[in-house]
């Protein structure tokens, strides 16, 4: 798909300072929000959205909004996405004025619930017809939570990736290597909750901070915008002399980025260096060198900042979109179809065949979808056709480097056998 | 038949192969190989059993062919073992000389030895070898015994080599539940090593790259002591699964390609050319590009020593291995290997060969044999070792 894509409000807005959004969605969301520093936030207008009326009370958000209909009775979603979807359509004007005059939305949410899984793909659609670029800050429930709940937050991602630029997903389970055995519930929420608002203050940085090497809203719209993909993001940060190989390691060993190997299939890498004012360039250039042959295929755009305060500290924040998700919104279906194709030339585990059967169909489907109304139409993903282990399939992986080598090599260094 | 008090066995579980190795010690401590047993294993992966009874099988079936072949009872044996959870690393031990002539004793030396051994693993893994490098008396190094010297530091390197030790007690478990009990277990890179080196190798500094079929265990020699190890988790296996995979063969078919037409690199000859499978009636099933086949066996055995070369980079030892590389295993066996790894490891690569043992010449060219002999000479090292401790009890040997 083509990176460059023409953005006239993105143009215009390089000139004047960004307004940004961020908007909290849900139990989870409004209290993620509450956590954001208010000072360090300061330029930001922050929404707190939800249907619970306690937990608005208890927020500290600019705006609130309660989305409260005689459906409801005043008892909230009760965990059932559809009824939050059902609700924040009738109510959709609203958050499309919430949205308005906003060049950004950040989302957060906690999927798995109601109000966050049903609100915030709808919300999405709103801030996008505004002409704002959205991304998404989502948790994923624990697996304890049990079925629907995983159920209810795939679903709900699934929309999100399609409709949001970019949504930057946390499974909590991953946190768990994060934690050791003693940790209380308490604070692995907190834990959770503390990683996502990293990837805000990432962002926010990115947006507001001028750097040494800055990184252009542009650059950030073109790496998000129309990808629709989830994105991983970790956020590492080390003190010393040998901090800049530290930092590699450790982000190489982030249960985040999947021990390195989101880096190596992804596409798109968004890095951004902040250090104090000893930071040399040697150490942003070992960094980089780094970045560069771990995401052989990446688009890499980088970043650094210097902060006074971070004396003696270098921290690096990685967002990394992984290929693959190229699923459209209606407008783009034939970008969709053509960004399959290439995928198809190189022979390379064939993710999608589009036939002329199916292309009808989908075409036909999205003229249907698009008579109902403001309703945004979804397109559904195909599966992809997964490298298949063969005999390693059921054993323990061998990765190094973030690589796994059970799969075969000329598949990983993707040599065509014609 | 043999004494049986002399006799000492190597086994060695492998991925693809399972191979006993029937040796007896002669009066002066050499090694004669009288037997061997081997059977296809199965029930293996990636060097470490995950059928425990089709695996027993075949190492009863491996046992009693060397039994028979040698006429001797196995009672016990040295047995070989590798996995990805093995690590190698190099560790210090400190002691400082407290006696007021400061002459180094034998208690000094046994006490830093403890120290060096006295690591911090973690609680699942056990230590297989800890191997004595050099001393250092005052912070003067290489010194081979301290004993009778002055000095009021005394520090010894050591190489140790740990694994986790259920993982490692699988096979042990295996072994014992057919009545034989085991001597002791040992790194198949280490026993590989002991088969194909002479000590001037060990001393001007060499590679030794075992292949297998489920993991690639090196092993570094240099000063003439064991300074680096390691296991990668990538094998023949590897090699048949990615043909099977790009050729779109069943594995079973893959092998045999490999076997049959692999090469390591790709042969200008083949381009263009291809095979035609026969189905079980002979009929033609389907064609083979061998440029393919050759190409993508290149690569991943390329990967396998870029991976290897990484890591004797990171640790620093490209520039001390004079001797240069020596091959074996069963991938040793895939041709032109040898030119291969020479610009990837830009080192001299050459196929190992057994020595300094006698008896069954057959056995001791073929390379897939060199780790079940290097058990059996780790065994009669051992024994060696303890049978003349008794008149001199500070003998330096290889590995300790």
């Amino acid at each position: 798909m083509n990176d460059k894509i023409e953005f006239p409000a993105a143009e215009v807005a390089a000139n004047r300072s960004r307004t940004i959004k961020i908007i909290g969605v849900g139990g989870a969301g409004v209290s993620l929000l509450n956590t954001l520093d208010a000072d360090e936030f300061a330029g930001a207008s922050r929404v707190a959205i939800n249907t619970d009326a306690a937990s608005l009370a208890a927020s500290t958000a600019t705006v609130k909004i309660h989305l409260e209909t005689k459906l409801l009775r005043g008892l909230g979603t009760g965990g059932d996405p559809e009824r939050g979807k059902a609700i924040a359509e009738e109510q959709f004007s609203t958050l499309k004025n919430a949205c308005a005059d906003a060049d950004v939305v950040l989302i957060l949410a906690g999927l798995g619930g109601g109000a966050g899984s049903g609100i915030s793909p709808v919300l999405a659609g709103a801030a996008r017809e505004t002409g704002a670029l959205v991304l998404a800050f989502v948790t994923l429930p624990f697996l304890c939570e049990g079925n629907r709940r995983q159920q209810q937050a795939g679903q709900s991602l699934d929309q999100l990736k399609t409709i949001a630029d970019g949504v930057i997903c946390l499974p909590s389970q991953k946190a768990f290597k994060l934690i050791d055995e003693n940790t209380s519930v308490l604070d692995t929420f907190r834990l959770t909750g503390g990683l996502l608002v990293e990837g805000v203050r990432g962002v926010w940085r990115l947006l507001t901070r001028p750097g040494l090497i800055q990184i252009h809203f542009d650059d950030l719209c073109a790496l998000v915008r129309h990808r629709h993909s989830e994105s991983s993001f970790a956020f590492v940060e080390a003190a010393g002399a040998g901090r800049s190989r530290e930092i590699v390691e450790k982000l190489l060993a982030h249960p985040l980025l999947d021990e390195g190997r989101a880096l190596a299939e992804s596409d798109a890498v968004l890095v951004s260096l902040m250090g104090g004012t000893d930071l040399t360039m040697a150490e942003v250039n070992r960094v980089m060198e780094q970045f560069t042959r771990h995401c052989e295929h990446a688009q890499i755009i980088m970043g650094a900042a210097v902060d006074a305060a971070m004396k003696n500290r270098l921290s690096v924040t990685v967002i990394a979109s992984r290929r693959g998700s190229v699923a459209a919104p209606a407008g783009h279906l034939t970008s969709a179809v053509d960004a399959a194709a290439p995928a198809d030339a190189r022979g390379h585990s064939s993710p999608v065949a589009i036939n002329l059967n199916q292309r009808e169909q989908l075409i036909t489907r999205h003229a249907s979808r698009s008579r109902k109304g403001p309703r945004k139409p979804v397109q559904e993903q195909l599966p992809l056709a997964i490298v298949s282990k063969g005999r390693f399939d059921k054993s323990e992986p061998t990765v190094h480097k973030g690589e796994d080598l059970d799969i075969p090599t000329f598949v990983r260094r993707g040599v065509a056998l014609n | 038949m043999s004494d049986e008090a002399n006799i000492i066995v190597g086994l060695e579980i492998g991925t693809s192969k399972i191979c006993a190795v029937v040796g007896e010690q002669n009066g002066d401590g050499t090694l004669n190989l009288v037997g061997l047993g081997q059977s296809p294993a199965r029930g293996m992966r990636k060097g470490e059993i995950v059928d425990v009874a089709q695996a027993e099988e075949c190492v009863r079936n491996a046992i009693v062919e060397a039994e028979q072949m040698a006429d001797v009872e196995i009672r016990s044996v040295y047995l070989g073992v590798t996995g990805a959870h093995i690590r190698g690393f190099n560790n210090r031990g400190v002691h400082p000389v407290v006696s007021a002539d400061r002459e180094i004793s034998e208690d000094d030396v046994q006490d830093v030895v403890k120290n060096a051994k006295a690591i911090n693993l973690p609680a699942e893994n056990t230590v297989i070898h800890a191997v004595r490098q050099h001393f250092l008396v005052d912070g003067h190094d290489g010194i081979a015994n301290p004993v009778g010297m002055f000095g009021a530091r005394l520090e010894v390197d050591m190489h140790v080599v740990h694994g986790n030790t259920n993982r490692l007690q699988n096979s042990v478990r295996l072994v014992k539940g057919l009545q034989l009990e085991v001597e002791e277990i040992v790194f198949n890179g280490l026993a590989s090593s002991l088969a194909l080196l002479t000590s001037d190798q060990k001393e001007l500094g060499a590679l030794v790259i075992d292949i297998g079929g489920g993991t690639t265990d090196y092993v570094v020699y240099y000063d003439g002591v064991i300074k680096h190890t390691g296991v990668l988790a990538v094998g023949g296996d590897h090699v048949s699964n990615d043909l099977g995979h790009g050729l779109k063969v069943p594995l079973s078919r893959a092998e045999k390609l490999k076997v049959e037409h692999g090469s390591a690199v790709v042969d200008e000859a083949v381009k263009g050319q291809a095979v035609t499978i026969l189905n079980d009636l002979g009929l033609p099933l389907r064609t083979v590009n061998l440029e393919h086949l050759q190409r993508i066996m290149a690569l991943r055995l390329e990967e396998i020593f870029q991976i290897v070369s990484a890591d004797l980079e990171q640790a620093g030892f490209t520039d001390y291995l004079g001797a240069g590389v020596f091959l074996c295993g069963g991938g040793a066996r895939v041709p032109n290997i040898a030119r291969l790894a020479e610009p990837v490891l830009q080192l001299p690569v050459s196929l190992g060969q057994t020595n300094s043992i006698s008896g069954l010449k057959s056995a001791l060219d073929q390379p897939e044999f060199v780790t079940a002999i290097g058990l059996a000479k780790f065994g009669s090292l051992k024994t060696r070792k303890r049978k003349k401790s008794a008149w001199w009890p500070h003998l330096p040997l290889p590995w300790k």
